[in-house]
């Protein structure tokens, strides 16, 4: 039933959004080729399936993202389980991410294009960068806030480095190490058509690009649709996994 | 001996005041004694016992197991927190193995050894459940289980039936006594409750607040089999009674 009324939910939304945007096409002035009519879009998206190129992008963009998100996270998440068991070394690294955390992946663009060409890397860094900072800092946050007594426990009965990692610290400080990957992916994901519309000639953010360069809005706004899909597909894909870890490690959830 | 504390000094700095968990502390505990540390909060009994444990240390005097001075915590030494201290990823079989796995006992091994012990505490058929699905006085059970799986020679308990209701802790109280004899294992037991003391211990240890010290060492002459209810029983608990409304005095007394 709750299945049901989500699914409904969500249709009903997504009818209104169509709706109030065919309105808008209907009355607005605006040239077609500037703004196009949700009809055109599914037209454009429907091209762009049969000749191949969204699933060439979309293949593109994804292994970009799986390597950039996945290299970013096991890094954060190993240097915050590390850092997070030495808070005098931390007091001294916390002020340099503090600075460097608020700055937008892309403000490096230009420096990692110069640095590393165009191509796969310039993106895979920026999602690197969005990643890194929230999954680390959620990482140390949760290591220090692990259950004093499971420490204790685990000097009692002998259970040493680096079976103390794995075998304690990393499963008590799981959840929040994962609230901090899930936030992080969506930033991520952001962030690669930004890193893609620079540092790329391919992808779905160059597709963006591309789009506008051919005046094409139809498939400009089709893009940005199957965007918006493959996140939310992604979230709940990761949802999925916690789940299925929290449930392995406690019935929790 | 086989404990020696002589002249344990603690002090602690809370919000720029100075405090004193110990006081010149002195107690001698014989291998297999059931010895309950009992007082108010702030008397410096769970102080004193995690100096036993190894988890903290005192600033002057000295506190020996075995003729060794205490450093850090051992896995011969035991002790059960008042929160249990269950890792709730694990299941109940995978905790009591914890200890197992560090003494790198191979797993089938393991795994008999830990049943064997939840089947001592009345647990068998529980193995493959979470902590968070068992009542606190189960979850307890656990993690008597997972501490005598190690085998270790003391028991150090922390208040460890604080959190429980008053039926599930008297039960507790009676599995814990019969597991003393059975497994001959030396227990030292914090508590503040009176009675508990009373069912459980050879001696206790009265001990008073601000500073902490110890005020008295009784005796507990009941025996193997206890009941609550029974002439002496009620007699040694008023004992215990008058020492605690009595004003505080400067010297220990030994009632025997």
């Amino acid at each position: 039933m709750k299945k049901f009324l989500s699914l409904k939910n969500v249709v009903v939304s997504i009818a209104i959004l169509i709706l109030i945007w065919q309105l808008l096409f209907s009355v607005s002035s605006y040239s077609e080729a500037l703004f196009p009519s949700p009809k055109m879009a599914f037209d454009a998206l429907l091209e762009m399936i049969s000749d191949g190129t969204l699933f060439e992008n979309i293949k593109t963009s994804m292994y970009r993202f799986g390597v950039g998100y996945s290299v970013s996270v096991a890094a954060a998440v190993i240097l915050g389980l590390i850092l997070g068991r030495i808070p005098k070394v931390f007091q001294y690294v916390n002020p340099v991410l503090q600075l460097l955390r608020p700055i937008s992946p892309t403000a490096w663009m230009p420096f990692i294009v110069l640095l590393f060409g165009i191509g796969d890397v310039p993106a895979i860094v920026i999602i690197f960068i969005a990643a890194f900072f929230p999954v680390l800092l959620s990482t140390v946050s949760a290591v220090g806030n692990i259950d004093p007594v499971y420490l204790k426990v685990s000097k009692n009965f002998g259970i040493k480095q680096p079976a103390l990692t794995w075998k304690v610290i990393f499963p008590a400080a799981f959840p929040q190490i994962a609230n901090g990957i899930h936030l992080a992916l969506g930033t991520a994901w952001i962030f690669l058509v930004a890193g893609e519309m620079v540092g790329a000639q391919s992808g779905l953010g160059y597709q963006i690009i591309d789009a506008r360069n051919n005046i094409r809005a139809d498939i400009l706004l089709a893009t940005i649709l199957v965007i918006g899909v493959i996140g939310i597909l992604l979230d709940g894909i990761l949802k999925l996994i916690e789940k299925a870890v929290m449930k392995s490690w406690g019935g929790a959830v | 001996m086989y404990i020696e504390i002589k002249d344990a000094c603690k002090n602690y700095v809370q919000d720029g005041k100075e405090f004193t968990a110990l006081d010149h502390v002195s107690l001698d505990i014989e291998k297999g004694e059931f010895i309950c540390l009992l007082g108010p909060s702030g008397c410096g009994k769970s102080t004193l016992l995690n100096a036993l444990a190894g988890f903290e240390k005192v600033n002057s005097g000295s506190v020996k197991i075995d003729g060794k001075e205490v450093k850090a915590p051992s896995i011969n030494n035991i002790t059960i927190f008042q929160n249990y201290g269950l890792l709730p990823w694990r299941n109940v079989l995978k905790n009591v193995e914890l200890g197992l796995e560090s003494k790198k006992v191979p797993k089938a091994e393991r795994e008999a050894a830990a049943k064997k012990y939840l089947e001592l505490v009345g647990l068998s058929g529980y193995e493959k459940r979470y902590p968070k699905q068992l009542s606190g006085g189960q979850q307890q059970r656990v993690a008597i289980a997972r501490g005598l799986a190690v085998d270790p020679d003391i028991i150090f308990m922390d208040e460890p039936f604080g959190a429980l209701d008053a039926i599930t802790r008297m039960k507790l109280q009676e599995d814990i006594l019969k597991i003393s004899h059975e497994e001959n294992k030396t227990i030292i037991f914090v508590t503040h409750d009176i009675e508990e003391a009373v069912f459980l211990a050879d001696r206790i240890v009265v001990m008073m607040a601000d500073p902490g010290r110890i005020k008295s060492v009784v005796k507990v002459p009941l025996g193997d089999k206890r009941d609550r209810t029974s002439e002496n029983f009620l007699y040694v608990r008023d004992r215990i009674f008058d020492l605690f409304n009595m004003k505080s005095e400067g010297y220990i007394e030994y009632y025997i």
